[in-house]
């Protein structure tokens, strides 16, 4: 039990990462497949921030009277992180976008292997 | 300014001027700046693996000194990493201008400052001396090519494109995990700092949970057998400038990355003992060589062959690793070299057909070797130099791989080597029987001979693949002392 509570962070993060995981293998929809992998890198998000956590440690700001601290680097590693995620997410939705003007459809299941699509003249 | 202080800006010009190229109008002067930047690149590059001494070439970004700050940190191994990749990106922009502007008809600037991104990122990682900066120019330089990929006007580019992007993802995700449990249990990020402090936690389960999650993602993004399902697409479907410009950079900047963490950061007794990689690398790249190069001699689209190709290469450079050798390390450092040279050149020379025929089907191909003698002639001597025959720069490889492999007491690598050369030689046989032996498609409108402006700079490539399989010290010199630096440790 205390196994299970006290490394709770990381059994969510283990959990959302092959909620996710599965996601991005077994949909078929491209925009639920972009769902999941930003589900999958969020869980990355979060074993970082978990990781910054000093137990008893105030947010990092100095002032008087707290000499422990949390850690705060995770914390910028984690935003630039985000600002990757955000942009794979823009770049996906827009292929998406196109993939659904060229095929009419966002359903891979629907579009097939591209090699094997005949040359167009 | 002292070289030193000049050596960050191999990965600040195409950086800041990307920014730029994405404002110029037309299609002449977006590319005159792009081709300058990779070439001054490649100056700058050059002048820094010329002056490097016994001691690594460190930078540390805005004064803040490492461990804290971000540094860079240039050896002899990733100064000739950093060079092949500015090389290539400047030799396939060389060639690239009639091609780009037949395929990308609008908006040049944007996409030659994607191409600026996408070689940043690829010489960020190269140069970087800090860990998580690796996975920040890894995401630049993948987002980039997620676009360039979908920047033709085929549109089965955008399903490759979305494909990577998912399977590439994927891949940076898990070297953000492992990267996560190294900082975690040393709370540090910096190369030469965690390789002094990995030894006290080394026989950790996140430590050993962290290494396979860098290795596999790693292997994601270098395209080894059983992750490489992006690549044949990426590479069949992009414009051709960039295929030129991947096949010669991206698997190999992975490799490089993957060679500093087992070397550098875990150290080689480490990464060969805490887990069976010698043998799972070992397995994989033989599977490599030998499927990709089996789908290749079946593959009716041509850019998709070599890209088969490409991942049986791959095998060849993991193969070396596997050797855990330093004759197997200056293998893949050498082959590292004359495949960046040989790959880039035969796209050159299917994109030069292409631009003629419009079609990379093997049928395009059909007579094409009395239409465009030079073209072909170009190709069937990159052919040989992929093959390896000696007097090519895919000799020496082939030579250094098989010694490697005599050394390690592996005759069997050897017959294996030998086979999957063979059916390098099916593969490329096709190609060269089409051209010449088969009578054109259509004998109404035969095509004409490529214009100078593609064909001079393939004949370059072809002059230097043949160069470097005759005079070897310059290729062989770097490649020996990149392998004795990694092995070295820092």
């Amino acid at each position: 039990m205390t196994v299970i509570l006290s490394y709770f962070n990381y059994w969510v993060v283990v959990l959302l990462m092959m909620i996710g995981f599965y996601g991005v293998i077994a949909h078929g929809n491209m925009d639920k497949k972009l769902m999941s992998l930003g589900l999958f890198q969020t869980s990355v998000f979060i074993m970082f921030i978990s990781a910054g956590k000093v137990i008893g440690g105030a947010t990092p700001i100095l002032r008087d009277g707290v000499a422990l601290h949390s850690n705060p680097l995770p914390h910028v590693l984690i935003l630039t992180a985000i600002v990757v995620g955000v942009a794979t997410t823009a770049v996906g939705l827009a292929l998406a976008v196109r993939i659904q003007e060229a095929y009419g459809t966002i359903e891979d299941d629907l579009i097939g292997d591209p090699s094997h699509e005949p040359e167009e003249p | 300014m002292t070289l030193t202080q000049w050596m960050p800006f191999i990965v600040l010009m195409p950086l800041i001027l990307s920014g730029v190229s994405a404002l110029l109008p037309g299609k002449t002067a977006p590319w005159l700046l792009a081709f300058a930047t990779a070439t001054a690149s490649t100056i700058l590059a050059a002048l820094v693996w010329l002056g490097l001494g016994p001691e690594p070439m460190r930078y540390a970004f805005g004064n803040w000194a490492p461990p804290m700050g971000i540094e860079y940190r240039v050896d002899h191994a990733n100064a000739l990493v950093a060079l092949i990749v500015s090389g290539i990106a400047s030799l396939a922009l060389l060639w690239g201008k009639r091609s780009a502007d037949q395929e990308i008809p609008e908006r040049q600037g944007i996409f030659y400052a994607l191409f600026l991104l996408a070689l940043a990122g690829l010489l960020g990682i190269t140069l970087t001396g800090d860990a998580f900066n690796v996975f920040v120019f890894l995401e630049i330089s993948s987002l980039s090519t997620y676009a360039l990929v979908a920047y033709g006007q085929d549109r089965r580019g955008l399903l490759a494109a979305f494909r990577y992007l998912i399977m590439g993802t994927i891949g940076a995700t898990f070297i953000l995990i492992g990267i996560g449990f190294l900082y975690m249990m040393t709370g540090t990020l910096n190369m030469a700092d965690l390789a002094e402090r990995i030894p006290a936690v080394a026989d950790t389960n996140a430590v050993r949970a962290g290494f396979a999650f860098i290795i596999v993602g790693l292997g994601l993004k270098l395209a080894l057998l059983p992750l490489h399902l992006w690549l044949p697409n990426a590479y069949a479907f992009a414009p051709n400038v960039i295929t030129v410009f991947l096949a010669g950079t991206a698997t190999k900047v992975a490799l490089y990355v993957m060679l500093r963490f087992i070397y550098t950061i875990f150290g080689g007794d480490y990464s060969f003992g805490a887990l069976p990689l010698a043998d799972i690398m070992m397995v994989l790249a033989v599977a490599g060589m030998v499927v990709g190069s089996w789908v290749a001699m079946f593959e009716p689209n041509l850019k998709r062959m070599m890209a088969y190709s490409s991942v049986a290469q791959v095998g060849y450079l993991v193969l070396g690793v596997a050797l855990v050798s330093i004759i197997g390390l200056t293998a893949t450092f050498v082959h590292l070299f004359n495949h960046a040279l040989m790959k880039a050149g035969l796209f050159m020379a299917l994109g030069t057909v292409m631009y003629r025929t419009g079609s990379a089907r093997i049928e395009a191909f059909y007579g094409v070797g009395r239409q465009m003698p030079w073209t072909m002639t170009a190709f069937a001597l990159l052919g040989l130099s992929l093959i390896g025959v000696p007097a090519t720069a895919g000799f020496v490889s082939k030579w250094y791989l098989i010694w490697g492999a005599l050394d390690a007491g592996k005759v069997w690598l050897v017959v294996l080597i030998l086979i999957t050369s063979l059916m390098a030689v099916v593969y490329i046989w096709r190609v060269i029987e089409a051209a010449w032996f088969q009578a054109p498609r259509d004998q109404q409108s035969p095509v004409a001979e490529a214009p100078k402006a593609l064909l001079i700079p393939l004949w370059l490539m072809v002059a230097l693949n043949i160069y470097f399989g005759l005079d070897t010290r310059l290729s062989l010199g770097a490649a020996e002392q990149a392998a004795q630096v990694l092995l070295g440790g820092f």
